[in-house]
């Protein structure tokens, strides 16, 4: 399986840690200390995988992830020791795929890390639609009208698991557990910021979604096709 | 007004926090019945008069409001009000004094002028009498029918030429009338008037009594009727009972128009109406101008107190003068900017402490999550050690899992205390938090040996929450109650009436002894400090849990009993704005032991309370015997695995051993059912545990 890890942290002695405890889990990691050499590290070593600390010397890792998405789709998961809202919503929407707060337990990080592999892992030949959407899952592509949209693999995830099944409504809970694969009740604050994303993308108006549904007090759905 | 009362009536009857929602209904109906029925016994129709007043009422209502909060309206009504009164009054008796010094003067002349004519007529009459008389002598006695009629027509004449005799004299100053006396019109005593004045309209009735009744002259007020049409004159008539040359009575009156003085009283009356006009209209303004003068600086400061209060600190009054008023804006001014620089080192004081908080964070949580990592990968290796080494590192890992949850919990609650935490609600049915939350506590209790029952989960529980909060609050209550239930079961009640939400957490174990229910939510707050905890829980769970609630705008209130468990109760408004009122559930539960006393007292009641009794014998048939293992297990099972909920942070369970023997602590009070109560705003109740069971874990929360 392909590991590549990208452990981007000013701190030598987690990130020896992360190092070693990655290795034990069979990843090949690689690091960088500073914010204004991570875009550097990262085109070099191209990882499948970036962790990335928020509180960085140099740029910051809000920073760093946004230019990192702007020429990646490749998974960004935060490592940050502030769960207040504002934190973690400015760094999901700075294009953090997931997040976990420190302290973490290894397990924990180890199993953030494989869910957001786990996806490469699985192409299937199905076209799916979604509105005027059309969904190429095994060519990883969304068209409205022969045009592409560009989304990255976790808002492409998000979407998918929509389309799949347009008559349900999905609460946050269990698009935390197939699309983030969470096995417990984690923050939905993830589904929140990433929906809005994906809105802004896929929707013609994002004020008013026709692709992803709001369902008032219960979750989202896929709109009518 | 009777309408306004009774739609008032149900908010009002919320302001005791304690009652239940579900029975506030009740009330206001109640009283509303009450009063129709006193209504309806005391007047007839009472719905049509309110109809009726409600519709008089309602054009007024803007009038009334601008009139309750414009000063400036009521202080210039007021003056206008009452200067009309002053100019009244005054108008009043100036016309007076004027009136009777006109009348006066007209008076005495009239009463002169109309003794004259008196006298004039009286010797008209004799001189005729005398002549007459002399003529009369000489004739024979069957002349004297003759003669009689010969005088009575000369009496005719005579009465004629004697009123145009002394109405002459006036020259149209005043008129003359002869009445006869009584209703006798014969003998020439027809009524007469001079200057066609009619004789009957003119002289009032009482008057002409009077003068029947005695010889003097009597007055009167009158006016004047002409039978030409004329317009009728104010008058003064003088009259007197006189005798005709015959001897006979006769009514002479004067008539004096008072036309003169009744257009010189006009005339003053009008003038005085006109300044009188202008007076109270001048007041008026003038009033309006004062008030406006110190009405529009204190506008102008409750204008800019409010912008104050809506956070915009550098708004100031303009000052100009020295007077009062200036003082007023000086002083303003000075508060405000005090208030400003307090809120300012306020603010920068919170803004310090979150940042210090937040840097306190990062710093302790990087090298934090290096420990945690090195002792997890350690524990793991934990199986090629010594057994010392493998048990240090057993415990290496377990403290810190429990130095997480502290350190979790400390950062939450100095969130709280900065004021850094916000709240996110939405839409949320307690419901399915509640499932998850008891899921989640499933394992403990399992352990525990006791079971978590949910009871009133058939409707949607609908609330504007944050569901990590809500959830968090509830784990903590369900964690406790089970790790204090003594192995028997848990309730989890759930209920919604009116504006609120509640869910209530009911134990049966140990209980609260006095004052614990207030002191469970202190932080770091143990039952007894000088024994040692064994378990985990940071001391802060409920703390936290109290903090979240009132974050909501809720309530986290706790109630317990010596030996009969405790009930934690969560009580949140339906929407994030509205203010709470009332819980839909009693903080103390139905089968609390002094409740059971009251329903065994009143067997009226019995049926009902009856109903969730001490839950260790499961045939109560009320309640379904749990299913949270059966129903609520597998559908949790997809979503959340057994996630061991005392090492979750907050958890705040504390259990300390008893010693064993058993014995009361010095100056404990034996367990009664009358020790314990309900408390409120603060909830205090009390529980001293019963120690027939040795040896037994004593609770602290």
């Amino acid at each position: 399986m392909k590991g590549r890890v990208l452990v981007v942290d000013d701190d030598t002695a987690l990130a020896e840690m992360l190092g070693i405890v990655l290795r034990g889990e069979g990843f090949e990691p690689s690091f960088v200390a500073d914010g204004d050499k991570a875009l550097a590290a990262f085109r070099e070593t191209k990882p499948d995988l970036v962790l990335l600390d928020l509180m960085l010397p140099g740029r910051d890792g809000i920073e760093v992830c946004r230019l990192i998405r702007a020429e990646s789709g490749v998974p960004i998961v935060m490592l940050t020791a502030k769960s207040d809202t504002v934190d973690v919503v400015v760094g999901l929407e700075s294009g953090a795929d997931d997040y976990i707060v420190k302290p973490f337990k290894p397990k924990e990080l180890v199993a953030r890390i494989r869910a957001r592999l786990r996806r490469s892992e699985e192409p299937a030949p199905e076209q799916l639609t979604i509105g005027d959407l059309v969904i190429d899952v095994a060519g990883h592509s969304v068209k409205r009208d022969g045009q592409s949209i560009a989304l990255t693999p976790l808002e492409f995830d998000l979407l998918v698991a929509l389309a799949r099944k347009p008559w349900q409504v999905f609460t946050r809970e269990v698009l935390l557990e197939q699309v983030w694969g969470y096995r417990h009740a984690a923050d939905t604050r993830l589904v929140n910021v990433h929906v809005q994303r994906l809105r802004s993308k896929v929707e013609k108006d994002p004020e008013r979604p026709e692709i992803v549904v709001t369902v008032r007090g219960v979750g989202y759905k896929a709109g009518p096709s | 007004m009777a309408g306004d009362s009774a739609a008032s009536a149900p908010g009002r009857s919320g302001t005791r926090p304690e009652r239940p929602v579900g029975r506030q209904g009740a009330d206001p109906g109640r009283g509303r019945l009450f009063e129709g029925g006193l209504l309806q016994g005391g007047v007839q129709g009472s719905p049509v008069l309110r109809l009726f007043m409600r519709w008089v009422r309602r054009p007024l209502l803007p009038v009334m409001r601008l009139w309750r909060r414009n000063i400036q309206l009521r202080v210039v009504a007021t003056t206008l009000l009452m200067s009309l009164g002053v100019v009244l009054l005054l108008g009043f008796v100036v016309i007076g004094q004027v009136r009777n010094g006109l009348l006066d003067a007209k008076v005495k002349a009239s009463q002169s002028q109309a003794t004259g004519g008196f006298a004039v007529a009286k010797q008209k009459a004799d001189d005729e009498a005398a002549s007459g008389g002399a003529g009369g002598a000489t004739g024979s006695g069957d002349a004297a029918a003759d003669a009689d009629g010969r005088q009575s027509q000369s009496v005719i004449q005579w009465m004629s030429d004697l009123v145009e005799s002394l109405s002459s004299g006036g020259a149209g100053a005043f008129d003359v009338v002869t009445l006869p006396v009584g209703d006798d019109s014969g003998g020439g005593r027809s009524p007469r008037g001079s200057g066609n004045v009619s004789p009957t309209d003119s002289v009032p009735g009482d008057l002409r009594e009077r003068i029947s009744d005695s010889t003097t002259a009597a007055q009167s007020y009158t006016r004047i009727v002409y039978k030409d049409g004329k317009e009728s004159q104010p008058a003064l008539v003088i009259g007197k009972q006189v005798n005709d040359p015959n001897g006979h009575p006769y009514e002479l009156y004067y008539l004096f128009p008072l036309t003169q003085e009744e257009k010189s009283l006009s005339l003053v009356k009008g003038t005085l109406a006109t300044a009188g006009l202008f007076v109270v209209v001048l007041l008026g303004a003038i009033a309006w101008l004062v008030v406006r003068q110190v009405v529009t600086p204190v506008r102008m400061a409750a204008g800019i107190a409010e912008r104050l209060s809506a956070g915009r600190l550098q708004e100031r009054m303009k000052v100009t003068g020295e007077d009062d008023i200036a003082r007023l804006g000086e002083a303003f001014n000075k508060m405000a900017q005090n208030l400003q620089v307090k809120i300012q080192q306020l603010e920068d004081l919170s803004r310090m402490q979150r940042r210090f908080v937040s840097d306190v964070s990062h710093e302790l949580r990087t090298p934090l999550t290096t420990v945690r990592m090195a002792a997890d990968v350690i524990h793991e290796a934990r199986e090629d050690f010594d057994p010392v080494t493998a048990r240090s590192a057993e415990l290496l890992a377990d403290q810190l899992d429990r130095f997480e949850s502290l350190l979790a919990d400390l950062l939450e609650i100095s969130r709280f205390d900065a004021g850094a935490a916000a709240l996110e609600a939405e839409p949320i049915d307690l419901r399915e938090v509640v499932r998850r939350v008891v899921g989640g506590a499933a394992p403990l209790a399992e352990r525990k040996g006791s079971r978590v029952r949910i009871v009133g989960d058939q409707q949607p529980v609908v609330a504007e929450a944050d569901a990590r909060r809500v959830e968090r609050v509830l784990r903590n209550l369900v964690v406790n109650a089970v790790e204090h239930g003594e192995g028997k079961d848990v309730v989890v009640k759930l209920a919604a009436a009116g504006g609120a939400v509640a869910v209530a957490v009911r134990d049966y174990g140990v209980g609260l002894k006095p004052g614990e229910a207030t002191r469970v939510f202190s932080r770091f707050w143990r039952a007894d400090p000088a024994r040692a905890r064994t378990t985990g829980g940071t001391g802060l769970g409920l703390s936290i849990a109290l903090e979240d609630a009132r974050l909501h705008g809720g309530w986290l209130q706790a109630w317990g009993e010596p030996g009969g468990g405790s009930q934690f109760r969560l009580t949140l408004p339906r929407t994030a704005d509205e203010p709470l009122r009332g819980s839909p559930i009693p903080l103390e539960p139905k089968d609390s032991r002094r409740n059971r006393g009251l329903a065994a007292a009143g067997p009226a009641r019995g049926g009902e309370e009856k109903r969730a009794t001490v839950p260790v014998q499961p045939g109560g048939g009320q309640a379904p015997p749990l299913p949270a293992h059966a129903a609520i297990a597998p559908h949790l099972a997809s979503v959340t695995p057994a996630v061991d909920p005392s090492a979750l942070p907050g958890s705040g369970a504390r259990v300390v051993p008893r010693p064993t023997g058993g014995t009361r602590h010095p100056g404990e009070p034996p367990a009664h059912g009358p020790g314990t109560d309900t408390y409120d705003a603060r909830p205090d109740a009390d529980g001293r545990k019963d120690p027939s069971e040795p040896g037994e874990a004593f609770r602290g929360r």
